[in-house]
């Protein structure tokens, strides 16, 4: 499972890390990191942090283009 | 019918009318239509959804009853330290918001609710074996109340035998927000200010007592902050503590049971969420749109003339941000009034927006999260016995005084 | 027919050339839409599509692997990908894309999403140097994040825009000893005027970065085809075993120079709704430019060309430029998103709405600079046309509303936190020539990319 957060929607409530904080961390007392690659086993977290998103900003699925035998 | 029974100018009153508690939506249908509603008394209601996301981040609008025009001593006592940083502004209450955050959440204690969901799945599970086989039973006794009470109890270390005291100050200052019709405030709000001075003179002796032997609860953090920008006051410490207290159990006890409330009027979606527990988190949030365990915020005040919506909200009135209509405002939300626990682009202000928005999210989220996957688990087919329930008086943090459930054969 | 012309057109053939963020979301949302005929995306890069962002950040913090950027999929595009081979050309009467390797792709409709790649060091010699480097792509980032991790004693940023901001703040988290070079005044100044990268000077400076603004680098030294340090127009001199370029973009027009489009240095030019023009100025309605690459106009910019190296432009573009592509002409929508960024740096968030660049005065209108956090809002002949937050998120949403409605500068009174003495200063927003690292935001123009002859035929 692949994540990208849109940063222009994030307005940092950080629910995410609450959430799955091994895949989301506050960098100081605003900016998010997050690991793009969803470590095994935490799908789960990571589809409730998506849920929770107050602004919605979170989208995970899979690598695109990953089932078009391109690579 | 008097009347100016169906005048604008009356929307709050009839909102706050016990009579509607059980469904208020259809005034805040009518809210919408006008917007921004400017009420009798001079208060400001605003009920779309797009005019209170502008207010809700608009630094002109303060949740600082000290900057009313006119104090109203019915909503905040004359005397008495300073509130919390619910009711501050900034910077302060970003400093008093980000010290109660230490303990609780990112960047200095980011696992500290996600450790939490073993404990509330096993409350959880307990709470809902006491209900196995008995064939009626009260929802929010019986379960909804006990599970997040003894969760913050537990996470700010708060002993369990002192718990139904916490409880009996908590009602009490809870009934402190009512706007019971009709009756004189004064000694329910006199009440109220009582038991919070206890409740915080009982909550700074018990961060004193951590101070010098400190166990991992969130007093005794709070209590030996060491951090770059200093400690809490001991006043600080006791007007925070009072609030996560009071605020961490009341909601989720109300979201909780309108979940099932909500539920159990709509079986379809019940079914859906027993076959897809999958969708659980995505209808939590459904729920804090479609029946928001707090309804409105009646405490902001505009520091400058605001247009909104072409209406000029001057400086100094009570305005009043009635969240549980924005959230079903059908210009943001289409088919607002359908329950659809897999809706998307989902941006309801079931917890606010911008810097208020609600300190406990995360944990009211995964305690209802967990509480509904348990109750849809080992419930036997689990019925209304009364519809609608009896609500408590509060039209703020609204929501089932009892919820009588049936299950099993009958 | 008629009556399809007034319909969508969901069928026939659609080349998406760039198969990065924006050509990716347009590749959905043109299938999202209802696009049922065949699809197919270029890119030069082996990978499948992966994000940028994370790469100066996440990556060179070492919390992620180069490789592992990649971006999840919105939906299925049931696409045919190309990946590993630029395209070189366009032949626009022919209507096909022509590859580097020879093939040639026939379309009905075609994407232009080409982006940018880093402007290399201008000295061939020295930019070949073991332990010089540029950061655009997930390659470049896996070789710099591999020399930092082999600890150098020094590391020479050049350029202190955002991406050079941005490494040097990693470098400076993980220990290392850093120097940056700006030819402009101050870090940042090229995307938030002189005033606001005058607090990003001291900011740095409060970092430990040994940053020196008003200098040049006129050589990178070197021993046996390693970097040894670089010489600065002032004289002085320092030792570093890594060097990272970010003298800013170059945008990917080259394989369009014959074409007969409008495109240049400055990227594509197109309408509002992402139609590109040819070098004629006449409006094409087949060929269609998203992201990095496209210069368009925007009324909130007095109708300006402006091009946007942002991640959301990206997005919004593309989405645009694919539900124009086949929509028929009424309901074609124009790209009108308000510029948005962000970048975290030195343990600080730093977002911006609007168009900085686009002003004369700034102020600090909550907050203040001493406790880093922040609201600045820019104005420009009295009007507010951007807001930067620095750890002040929440509140950017207001200021978007208000350079939308085009609200007076400055902001009225009575936001709670505002000090009460700050008053709007200039906002110095420097001649992009003088900046070592390029604006992320130009202001192209009206000007045609290139001059027109015309030649007459006698008789």
């Amino acid at each position: 499972m692949q994540i990208v957060v849109d940063l222009n929607r994030c307005q940092g409530y950080a629910q995410c890390v609450f959430l799955a904080p091994q895949v989301f961390e506050l960098h100081g007392e605003e900016a998010l990191l997050y690991v793009p690659t969803v470590p095994d086993g935490r799908e789960e977290h990571v589809r409730q942090a998506v849920a929770a998103c107050p602004v919605q900003a979170i989208t995970a699925g899979e690598q695109a283009g990953g089932d078009s035998g391109a690579r | 019918m008097p009347a100016d029974a169906s005048s604008a100018d009356t929307l709050f009153r009839r909102i706050t009318d016990y009579a509607n508690r059980a469904d208020p939506y259809p005034l805040y249908a009518e809210l919408r239509e006008h917007k921004v509603a400017r009420q009798e008394d001079g208060k400001y209601l605003v009920g779309t959804y797009d005019e209170i996301a502008a207010l809700l981040h608009d630094p002109r609008v303060s949740s600082d009853l000290r900057n009313r025009a006119e104090p109203d001593p019915s909503i905040m006592p004359p005397e008495g330290p300073p509130p919390s940083f619910i009711g501050r502004d900034d910077p302060e209450h970003d400093r008093l918001r980000r010290l109660a955050m230490r303990p609780f959440g990112p960047p200095h204690s980011p696992g500290r609710i996600d450790a939490l969901r073993g404990d509330i799945a096993r409350i959880s599970g307990q709470l809902a074996d006491g209900l196995r086989g008995k064939s009626s039973f009260d929802l929010v006794d019986d379960f909804a109340f006990p599970l997040p009470v003894t969760v913050i109890c537990d996470l700010l270390g708060v002993p369990s035998e002192d718990i139904p005291q916490v409880h009996t100050w908590a009602d009490t200052v809870v009934s402190g927000l009512d706007f019971p019709p009709d009756e004189d405030p004064g000694a329910r709000r006199h009440a109220a200010y009582e038991a919070r001075s206890a409740m915080g003179q009982y909550l700074g002796e018990l961060a004193e007592k951590r101070r010098h032997s400190p166990t991992d609860d969130m007093l005794s953090a709070l209590a030996n902050e060491d951090g770059p920008e200093g400690a809490l006051t001991q006043q600080e410490l006791m007007v925070t503590t009072v609030l996560l207290l009071i605020a961490g159990h009341e909601t989720t006890v109300n979201l909780i049971t309108n979940g099932m409330l909500t539920l159990l009027r709509n079986p379809e979606a019940l079914e859906r969420l027993r076959a897809e527990p999958e969708l659980i988190p995505s209808a939590v949030e459904e729920l804090l749109r479609y029946e928001p365990p707090v309804q409105f915020l009646p405490q902001r005040t505009p520091l400058a003339d605001i247009e909104v919506a072409g209406v000029t909200i001057p400086k100094g009135v009570p305005l009043i941000l009635v969240l549980a209509a924005g959230s079903r405002d059908p210009l943001r939300f289409p088919d607002p009034d359908r329950f659809d626990p897999a809706r998307r682009d989902n941006q309801h202000f079931g917890f606010g927006s911008g810097i208020h928005n609600c300190f406990g999210a995360p944990l009211a989220r995964l305690e209802t999260q967990i509480a509904l996957t348990t109750l849809i688990n080992l419930l036997d087919g689990p019925r209304l016995l009364k519809d609608p329930p009896e609500y408590r008086n509060s039209p703020v943090l609204r929501g089932p005084r009892h919820l009588l459930l049936g299950q099993g054969k009958h | 027919m008629p009556g399809e012309a007034r319909g969508a057109r969901r069928d026939g053939r659609i080349v998406i050339v760039g198969a990065s963020l924006a050509g990716l979301r347009a590749a959905e949302t043109l299938r999202d839409e209802g696009f049922e005929g065949e699809l197919t995306l270029v890119g030069d890069e082996p990978q499948l599509p992966y994000d940028r962002p994370p790469l100066s950040k996440l990556v060179l913090l070492g919390k992620a692997g180069a490789e592992d950027c990649g971006l999840p999929a919105r939906r299925p595009i049931d696409a045919r990908w190309r990946l590993g081979v630029p395209a070189s050309g366009v032949d626009a009467a022919g209507k096909s894309v022509v590859l580097a390797d020879g093939e040639r792709l026939p379309f009905d409709r075609l994407l232009i999403a080409t982006g940018t790649r880093a402007r290399p060091w201008p000295v061939p010699g020295e930019a070949a140097l073991e332990g010089v480097f540029t950061l655009r792509t997930s390659a470049d980032a896996g070789r710099l994040v591999a020399a930092l991790d082999a600890g150098p004693r020094r590391v020479l940023v050049i350029g202190a825009g955002f991406t050079g901001s941005e490494v040097a703040s990693a470098c400076r988290e993980r220990g290392l000893e850093v120097t940056v070079a700006e030819r402009g005044r101050a870090p940042l100044i090229g995307a938030l005027g002189g005033t606001v990268g005058d607090w990003a000077t001291r900011l740095q400076r409060a970092h430990g970065v040994d940053l020196r603004c008003g200098v040049t680098v006129t050589a990178l030294t070197s021993a046996g085809g390693r970097l040894t340090g670089a010489e600065f127009s002032d004289g002085s001199r320092i030792e570093a075993d890594v060097a990272v370029v970010c003298l800013g973009a170059v945008r990917n027009t080259e394989w369009l120079a014959d074409s007969g489009l409008a495109a240049g240095p400055r990227g594509v030019a197109c309408d509002a709704g992402c139609r590109v023009f040819t070098m004629y100025g006449i409006v094409t309605d087949d060929v269609f430019v998203a992201g990095d690459v496209a210069r368009f106009p925007h009324p909130l910019f007095e109708y300006q060309l402006i091009a946007l190296e942002h991640w959301g432009n990206a997005v919004a573009q593309a989405e645009i430029a694919a539900h124009n592509m086949i929509a028929p002409g009424p309901l074609r929508r124009p790209h009108l998103a308000v510029p948005s960024f962000w970048s975290g740096q030195f343990g600080l968030n730093i977002k911006s709405v609007g168009v900085p660049t686009f002003s004369d005065q700034v102020v600090i209108a909550q907050g203040s600079p001493e406790e880093r956090r922040l609201v600045a809002v820019y104005g420009y002949r009295g009007r507010i046309t951007a807001a930067v937050t620095v750890n002040r998120a929440k509140w950017l949403e207001h200021y978007r509303r208000l350079i939308e409605s085009a609200a007076p500068f400055p902001p009225g009174p009575g936001a709670a936190d505002h000090l009460a003495d700050l008053e709007p200063v200039p906002s110095d927003v420097p001649d992009p020539r003088v900046l070592t690292h390029g604006p992320t935001v130009a202001l192209t123009g009206h000007l045609p990319d290139r001059r027109l002859t015309l030649v007459r035929h006698d008789g």
